[in-house]
């Protein structure tokens, strides 16, 4: 099992802490509820360094973005941000991404650059699969183990984190990023981005200079009443937004179109990996979707679990499931048939010898 | 972390204290609800059932995780603590803040008491979960 640069803090400040994708990561500090609330109310950080990195670099790293990832990468201008998704041959997902357009100020004349930014499960895999597709006149480098990321999160993050840098956070637009000196630490990639749908900022630096930062935001953050978040409340954070988790919701067998995730699905964009594949699904129309419902019921719905309809049939499982703590009621995500995925729609969720009655839900469950 | 030395214990984290005339208060560890984190419901549908060693009794839900309670020994579930569950203001998290006190979870009356015998104490408990 691998430490991230902040495995051993972590440890010291008495985290639960388990293996997650290889790395000795934190899973709760106080208790998940509590960190949960500390994000979606005020500010929480979490380190996320076992995150994947790879740099694109070339001539053609446009080319080749284009050829693996589903959304429109031609739309970004330095300083972009884009979600994205690395489709396989089968129409399933690779992974689910960040790509990042780089300044050019490393590259060489008639060059772009780039960022991906991938799961820490996947690391190993995207970076075989992207290479494999390389055939372009562009550079990969995997600079995962050499990087160090943090999230700051929540409504206060902006206001606590201003006295660390120059660079104005406030006129910072969601989905942008600036490279700056932050806390003093040169060349930190600052970026308003997160998976938490509370707001902040997701902060790439150099792995030698992480446990540093993590400090400088410590130092700042108290007087906002600053406090680490695990994997765990990152978790119940990303479902109550109905973000997918990569494994759970979105995995080599699902279609982007099925995920929900059509806004991330370029089908004019051209020739990226089974763009003919779903744009016959979507003339075909979709046979499922994966759809947000909550539970009537004190009963939690957890990944796997069958959902049914009203007459016992199985017709769908769920992917993702947990207590919502802002909502104070359980909530879940699952892949039914397309007449069951409107909005209200009564579904059932086995749990054990029970069946809990189910709502479809739209998305987010939780609105600030 | 606390292991009470009046307690007997099972490898699935459940204590059980033995009272008089054959009864017993049943519960999880310590161990058992940090692992856990903070419960949000408790549910024991199993009440004047006579149930076997290890069989599941009922089932609680924390925000991540779902667990099934069972049986440390033999016996009839004859209470469930309402205070976690079906009082006004009921708290499940009573078993985060007080695992071998007011968490308690159900009394049963054992149906063999030699079973009790079987159980970890405290000190082979703790090397399990050491």
């Amino acid at each position: 099992m691998k430490d991230t640069p902040l495995s051993q803090k972590h440890i010291g400040l008495g985290a639960r802490m388990a293996e997650f994708a290889g790395y000795n990561m934190p899973i709760s500090y106080t208790g998940i509820k509590e960190e949960h609330h500390c994000v979606r109310n005020g500010i929480g950080v979490f380190d996320v360094s076992h995150m994947g990195e790879f740099i694109v670099r070339g001539k053609e790293a446009l080319h080749l973005i284009q050829r693996v990832t589903s959304n429109d990468a031609s739309r970004l201008a330095i300083g972009d941000a884009q979600y994205s998704c690395l489709p396989n041959e089968q129409g399933g997902i690779v992974d689910d991404l960040l790509v990042y357009r780089l300044p050019e100020d490393q590259c060489a004349e008639g060059e772009m650059a780039f960022m991906l930014v991938v799961n820490a499960s996947n690391i190993e895999k995207d970076w075989n699969w992207i290479e494999q597709h390389n055939s372009f006149d562009t550079q990969m480098i995997n600079i995962s183990e050499k990087t160090g990321l943090l999230a700051i999160q929540g409504p206060k993050a902006t206001a606590a984190l201003q006295s660390l840098t120059k660079v104005d956070l406030g006129a910072m637009k969601y989905y942008t990023f600036v490279k700056g000196t932050f806390a003093g630490i040169d060349n930190v990639l600052i970026s308003a981005t997160g998976y938490t749908g509370a707001g902040g900022f997701e902060l790439y630096v150099d792995s030698s200079k992480t446990e540093a930062l993590w400090d400088a935001i410590f130092q700042a953050g108290a007087a906002f009443d600053i406090k680490p978040v695990g994997l765990g409340a990152r978790d119940t954070l990303r479902l109550e937004m109905g973000y997918c988790l990569y494994g759970n919701d979105i995995d080599d067998t699902t279609s982007p179109l099925e995920a929900g995730l059509g806004w991330i699905t370029k089908l004019n964009n051209g020739d990226f990996i089974s763009c003919e594949k779903f744009k016959q699904q979507k003339a075909e129309g979709l046979s499922r979707k994966l759809v947000g419902f909550t539970v009537d019921d004190r009963r939690v719905p957890r990944h796997d679990y069958p959902i049914t309809d009203g007459d016992g049939n199985v017709i769908g499982r769920v992917t993702s499931g947990t207590q919502s703590p802002s909502l104070g009621y359980p909530i879940g995500m699952g892949y039914v048939p397309v007449e069951f995925a409107a909005a209200g729609s009564k579904l059932f969720i086995t749990a054990g010898n029970k069946q809990l009655a189910a709502t479809v839900t739209k998305a987010p469950f939780y609105r600030s | 972390m606390e292991f009470p030395a009046n307690l007997k214990y099972t490898d699935d984290h459940e204590w059980l204290r033995v009272e008089a005339d054959d009864y017993a208060y049943v519960g999880i560890t310590d161990f058992a609800q940090t692992e856990l984190d903070e419960l949000v419901y408790i549910e024991v549908d199993t009440i004047g059932e006579s149930l076997d060693q290890g069989a599941v009794f009922g089932t609680v839900e924390a925000v991540k995780t779902t667990s099934e309670l069972l049986m440390p020994v033999s016996g009839t579930v004859v209470e469930f603590n309402a205070a976690l569950n079906e009082a006004e203001g009921d708290d499940p998290t009573l078993v985060n803040k007080d695992p071998y006190g007011e968490g308690w979870i159900v009394k049963i009356k054992l149906s063999d008491p030699s079973e009790v015998k079987e159980l970890l104490d405290a000190e082979a408990y703790k090397k399990i979960v050491a």
